[in-house]
């Protein structure tokens, strides 16, 4: 169906095996349109993965390359020279991976990639835990948030850790374009994709992607709990554009996040008091971006 | 115009590897294999090279973006050593499986634990299952030659493997001999331009690395075997016209025979030890004991029905392992033996050289006595 202001051309075919309500099939089938037929995308091992390309079968409409999980940034590396030793400066290579990928195990290899300034966007589908391998905790995931690695005992309640800031420290690095996105605006999705392939050099987006079973949310709610996630300030959407922080969503009345927690079965654990915590962890990075709104926070290099 | 020059292992490859073209050049430092990116840094800083250079943060990556430089469809190169192989570990398998036909030179050094920087096999004998085909080099020249057919044979059609010549740790990366460089007009002739069938082009848009079940992934490896076997051929037809083109042959590249025509026991050597072999062969022939070495060049695809021929009217023969499969014996031993079931050869395993240890030429000598007497191999050290 056509919404308006969105491409009608799919690259992302349907008949993928996720699951339905899949917040990261909904962010790549967008992410793709936004980008264009003149893209490459190189993808690291996880769930986008797997039900999207199960060998002889392929979802992908665009050149499309997986090797392993902690190496889309170096792949995506060595695609980039190997177009430009060939002349081709236009093509856009899209390096993209979940959470586990890119906060974790492929540190390493976008923070390589991100230093050589190579023109690639990077995207982190982060639905804040390793939920291909079986909802397992990461540096994303949520604090408190109930995982198969982190569970809701009866000593420890959940995660212990906030969440690592990645957009940050990509932003650290001299990025140009750094921003975060949710599938509840696709719009402001497709506009920050759009906006990162003009960028000079390398770029990154971070992209709340619920997660049906990892999050123990019924398949028709994603929606709902992204926009909950941005009312309630969970994942502020935000751009880092040459340095300058620019907060693009502001709720008219920010919701208590208890709104955002009962939606979602990784947080029925939650106690008033853990509420309280989760709550002032809340505020403080909502304050700590409203007063950054408009300034300058990194310098860049590229 | 070819010229001769005196130069060390590490330039040899640089300079051959220039020769070959490779668009993109992954690096990342690690001794004693630096010498080979900083050689090719400087040909590509001065313009001598059309190439370009990523800057990887580790070996991981360094695999990883020849990968991604293959998948966009042009040809690379990289080079590295013990640790810096042992990283890689994990896309070595990927990049055979995916049927890229890389070439990395590998200046084997052992592997850590306690850490060590110099010689032995431990580095690429424990990669040796992983689908790489795997030219063990002798002196300086040979790498050179070794890394131009390396290219050739990696992109034939029927093969399409990765290759990893592997040359000894600062007793051939940083040893200065006389090498034949050749001319860049020549090369081109016996390696054409890199032209893949299958990339990833937005016109024509493919997958590549696709997730295989239990229903495909055996197919996969089953027909990686059968290139390896082609690859027997095909290392074999690539040595020859290598030797018509250039006038120098190691064997017939997957082994190389000597003194074995009236040998009654030999000794089978892998890269640089041969050349300390071959000094204590000349003694012993001189005192009348039919001896001979065979050293393997080739250790994948291992070429069997050749080391069947050439041992067929050998009694005792021994085999110099430079790694050790812990719990186990040498490797190679061990597939000699397997090799050789059907054949009535005793066999001696010996481990050499490990971490450096010099092999000396008492030790080969040592190594020859107790195979001519048919005796158990030890631990030369």
């Amino acid at each position: 169906m056509a919404i308006l202001g969105l491409e009608e051309k799919e690259f992302f075919a349907s008949g993928h095996r996720s699951c339905a309500g899949c917040g990261e099939a909904l962010a790549i089938r967008h992410i793709l349109k936004a980008a264009g037929e003149d893209t490459i995308i190189v993808m690291a091992t996880g769930c986008m993965e797997v039900v999207s390309t199960p060998y002889p079968e392929t979802a992908w409409e665009l050149p499309w390359v997986h090797c392993a999980f902690e190496n889309a940034a170096a792949v995506a590396s060595g695609v980039k020279t190997a177009l430009q030793t060939k002349g081709n400066t236009t093509t856009n290579v899209i390096a993209i991976g979940g959470d586990g990928a890119m906060f974790d195990i492929g540190f390493g290899s976008i923070s390589g990639a991100v230093e050589r300034g190579h023109k690639i966007l990077y995207i982190s589908t982060d639905n804040e835990a390793y939920q291909n391998t079986g909802i397992q905790r990461s540096g994303a995931t949520f604090p408190f948030a109930a995982t198969t690695t982190s569970p809701s005992g009866k000593v420890i309640p959940g995660k212990s850790q906030p969440k690592k800031p990645l957009p940050f420290i990509i932003a650290a690095h001299g990025a140009k374009y750094v921003a975060t996105a949710n599938v509840a605006n696709l719009f402001d999705l497709k506009n920050k994709v759009q906006k990162a392939l003009v960028t000079e050099g390398p770029s990154y987006i971070s992209v709340f992607v619920p997660c049906i079973p990892g999050w123990k949310i019924d398949s028709s709610s994603t929606i709902d709990v992204s926009k909950m996630a941005l009312e309630t300030c969970a994942y502020p959407i935000y751009e880092i554009e040459n340095g300058v922080l620019k907060l693009n969503h502001t709720p008219t009345e920010k919701k208590p996040i208890e709104n955002y927690l009962k939606m979602q079965g990784r947080f029925k654990h939650i106690t008033p008091e853990i509420n309280a915590k989760i709550q002032q962890y809340v505020d403080e990075r909502w304050k700590y971006l409203t007063e950054s709104n408009g300034k300058k926070m990194f310098d860049t290099l590229f | 115009m070819s010229e001769k020059k005196v130069i060390s292992g590490s330039d040899a490859v640089a300079q051959a590897v220039k020769l070959c073209k490779p668009k993109v050049l992954p690096m990342y430092p690690i001794t004693p294999s630096t010498l080979i990116p900083e050689k090719l840094s400087e040909f590509i800083a001065n313009g001598e090279m059309d190439a370009q250079l990523i800057h990887v943060e580790s070996e991981h990556s360094a695999i990883s973006a020849l990968y991604g430089a293959y998948a966009a469809g042009v040809r690379t190169f990289t080079a590295t050593a013990s640790q810096g192989l042992a990283l890689m570990h994990e896309i070595i398998p990927i990049v055979a499986g995916s049927r890229m036909p890389a070439v990395m030179v590998v200046a084997n050094r052992a592997l850590s634990g306690p850490l060590n920087i110099w010689n032995d096999h431990s580095d690429a004998m424990s990669e040796r299952d992983q689908g790489w085909i795997q030219l063990y080099c002798e002196d300086v020249q040979e790498a050179f030659d070794t890394t131009i057919m390396a290219y050739k044979i990696a992109e034939k059609n029927n093969v399409l493997l990765p290759v990893m010549v592997c040359i000894d740790g600062f007793s051939l990366t940083h040893v200065y001999e006389p090498v034949i460089i050749e001319d860049q007009n020549k090369v081109d002739l016996f390696l054409p331009e890199y032209k893949p069938r299958h990339y990833l082009d937005p016109k024509n848009p493919k997958t590549f690395g696709a997730f295989a079940q239990p229903n495909t992934y055996f197919e996969f490896k089953e027909a990686e075997q059968e290139a390896m076997k082609e690859a027997l051929k095909e290392i074999q037809n690539v040595h020859k016209e290598f030797a018509t083109t250039f006038g120098r042959e190691y064997g017939g590249g997957l082994i190389e025979l000597i003194n074995m025509q009236d040998a009654e026991y030999a000794l089978v050597t892998v890269g640089g030890t041969t050349g300390t072999a071959r000094m204590v062969l000349e003694e012993l022939r001189k005192e009348g004991k039919k001896a001979g070495i065979i050293r393997i060049k080739s250790v994948r695809p291992f070429p069997k029905e050749e080391i069947i021929k050439a041992t067929k009217k050998i009694k005792n023969l021994g085999v110099i392992d430079r790694h050790i499969s812990i719990g186990s014996e040498g490797p190679l031993f061990t597939e000699i033996k397997a090799t050789l079931k059907e054949e009535n050869t005793k066999v001696a395993g010996f481990i050499a050289g490990l971490g450096g240890r010099d092999i000396s030429r008492e030790m080969i000598k040592k190594a020859f006595e107790i195979i001519e007497k048919g005796e158990e191999g030890v631990w030369l050290k």
